[in-house]
């Protein structure tokens, strides 16, 4: 258990030392935000309440997402995708399996102190930057945001099972980029980046409403809007974790098989 | 040797070492079809958007559906076609850091163009593809008064806006010699200048539409040209003949970046590792 604390801890500082790269994502997550506000602003103008979302409900989840996009791993996994891929591609990924400490929960507990980082560093900059510039529907009681913190954490989770799982596959494919793509764009999709998936009509919505992804931005920003309260936010969390351990548990049966069959690169 | 000489001397290294780095990437056919198909997929998310708003409003900022694809196809095949040809040059920064760039500047080939022919992205020819999908699709659907004129501003309009965008890809990869780790810079107006110009100008914010016509060109793009082929008002009042002036305005872009680019490569210390 030390050992797995003292991976996170190295994730969060190893994110922490590259200030001006946080400060130039923190720059671009902003930008995308004041443009994605305009929009969503040109349409809660026209239809009002489209989703279950008032016009500052709307502009809260238009940075929601910003804020979350590199937390939960909604572009490309945070690195540690690519960065696994290339271990798997080289044949360094050998020395990861001798190593005393289990290949997923080494790896989950890196990118748990990513995430950490990435929500502190890259999340409350520009939340705040679109709450003085635009009115933003705000939690009105104070354990929303401890709840919303909980949300958040368990779609890191169920993000990071994602991407292990995409990374795994590089053991077959040898070149991930094209597995990688594929994930990242359903993850754009599926997550609500794009648009709250409320506003996604008929069974496309249905769909996208159960999938993995939806934990990863869509159930938090309710959390946070005050959509889910009591039972419903039990559900919401019990929905979040399912997944969460539905998905670990492939990656490991997936990293079983890996062991046993694959030969390594390298030589 | 003339400017002449080295642009020709510059396309040729291009042409070579992208043409290796496509027999490079066709070795991994299963991988390069699926980067295909993401790349092509990607852009056509941003077009889903205006599809999902449309099926909840009629129109969006005064502009029909068709007019909005008309906005869109436009800035996307624009931004395809610079992503194709130097989209890499973004990259740079990590040359930078790791010094690997000494290698390119021993070559006996223009800086530029080997770093633009970088690891080529042949999966690009994705984006451009759907942008035109649409572009075509919007032409069609689209009600437009068509003039000699109107017809001869369109490809003026898209080849324009390739050079533009493709000046800022190039002035940010410039910029990250001197800030190597702000990469991501780049991106808010490359990408992010993208997303802005696929909705009408009358949604935004006057001040951020005049920024991006005074300051950063980008609403030559496609804004300006677009919206006097479609015969509407530009929500900041200017003089009509301003539709035409894109080719000027790319290259004094162009210039401009490359002015930038021969400083940053100046500018250049290599790591010595």
């Amino acid at each position: 258990m030390r050992l797995y604390a003292a991976v996170a801890a190295g994730g969060f500082r190893r994110h922490a030392t590259y200030r001006v790269a946080t400060a130039a994502g923190v720059f671009t997550n902003t930008v995308f935000g004041f443009v994605l506000t305009f929009t969503f602003m040109a349409l809660w103008d026209e239809r009002p309440n489209l989703g279950g979302y008032d016009k500052p409900e709307a502009l809260a989840y238009v940075w929601i997402g910003q804020a979350l996009l590199a937390t939960c791993g909604l572009m490309g996994g945070g690195g540690f995708a690519e960065e696994l891929i290339e271990r798997i591609k080289t044949g360094d990924v050998a020395i990861d399996l001798y190593r005393p400490a289990d290949l997923q929960l080494w790896w989950l507990s890196a990118d748990l102190g990513r995430a950490a980082f990435e929500l502190l560093g890259r999340g409350i900059v520009p939340m705040a930057v679109g709450a003085l510039a635009f009115d933003l529907a705000l939690p009105d009681h104070a354990w929303q945001w401890p709840a919303f913190l909980v949300s958040v954490a368990l779609g890191v989770v169920v993000g990071f099972a994602i991407w292990f799982l995409v990374a795994l596959s590089a053991f077959w494919l040898m070149d991930g980029a094209g597995v990688v793509q594929i994930a990242w764009l359903c993850g754009l999709f599926f997550s609500g980046m794009l648009l709250p998936l409320t506003v996604f009509p008929g069974v496309l919505g249905d769909v996208a409403r159960v999938l993995p992804w939806a934990s990863m931005l869509q159930v938090p920003a309710d959390v946070f809007l005050g959509k889910h309260t009591g039972w419903g936010l039990l559900e919401a969390y019990g929905f979040q974790a399912g997944w969460a351990v539905v998905l670990l548990a492939a990656g490991r049966g997936l990293q079983l098989v890996a062991r046993r069959r694959v030969v390594v690169q390298g030589g | 040797m003339t400017a002449g000489a080295r642009l020709v001397e510059g396309l040729a290294a291009f042409r070579m070492i992208a043409a290796m780095w496509i027999r490079s990437t066709m070795t991994y056919r299963f991988s390069f079809a699926m980067t295909l198909l993401a790349n092509f997929v990607v852009n056509f998310f941003d077009f889903v958007v205006i599809l999902l708003m449309f099926t909840h409003v009629e129109g969006l900022g005064g502009l029909a559906f068709a007019e909005v694809a008309f906005l869109y196809g436009a800035t996307s095949t624009a931004f395809g076609l610079a992503d194709l040809a130097l989209g890499q040059v973004s990259r740079i920064g990590r040359r930078v850091r790791d010094g690997t760039l000494d290698t390119l500047l021993v070559r006996p080939a223009p800086v530029l163009a080997q770093v633009a022919a970088d690891r080529f992205a042949l999966r690009r020819l994705g984006r451009v593809t759907q942008g035109l999908f649409v572009f075509v699709w919007a032409l069609v659907l689209v009600d437009i008064d068509w003039t000699v004129l109107k017809v001869l501003v369109v490809p003026m309009m898209v080849l324009s806006g390739a050079v533009i965008f493709g000046s800022v890809m190039v002035a940010g990869a410039a910029f990250q010699f001197w800030a190597r780790d702000a990469a991501e810079v780049v991106n808010s107006f490359t990408y992010g200048g993208n997303t802005l110009l696929q909705y009408p100008p009358t949604i935004f914010a006057k001040d951020l539409v005049r920024g991006v016509t005074f300051v950063f060109p980008l609403a030559f793009v496609n804004w300006l040209p677009a919206l006097y082929v479609l015969g509407r008002p530009y929500p900041v009042d200017l003089p009509a003949f301003t539709a035409f002036l894109p080719p000027l305005v790319a290259v004094l872009c162009a210039l401009l970046a490359g002015a930038c680019w021969r400083a940053g490569l100046r500018a250049y210390r290599s790591t010595g590792s």
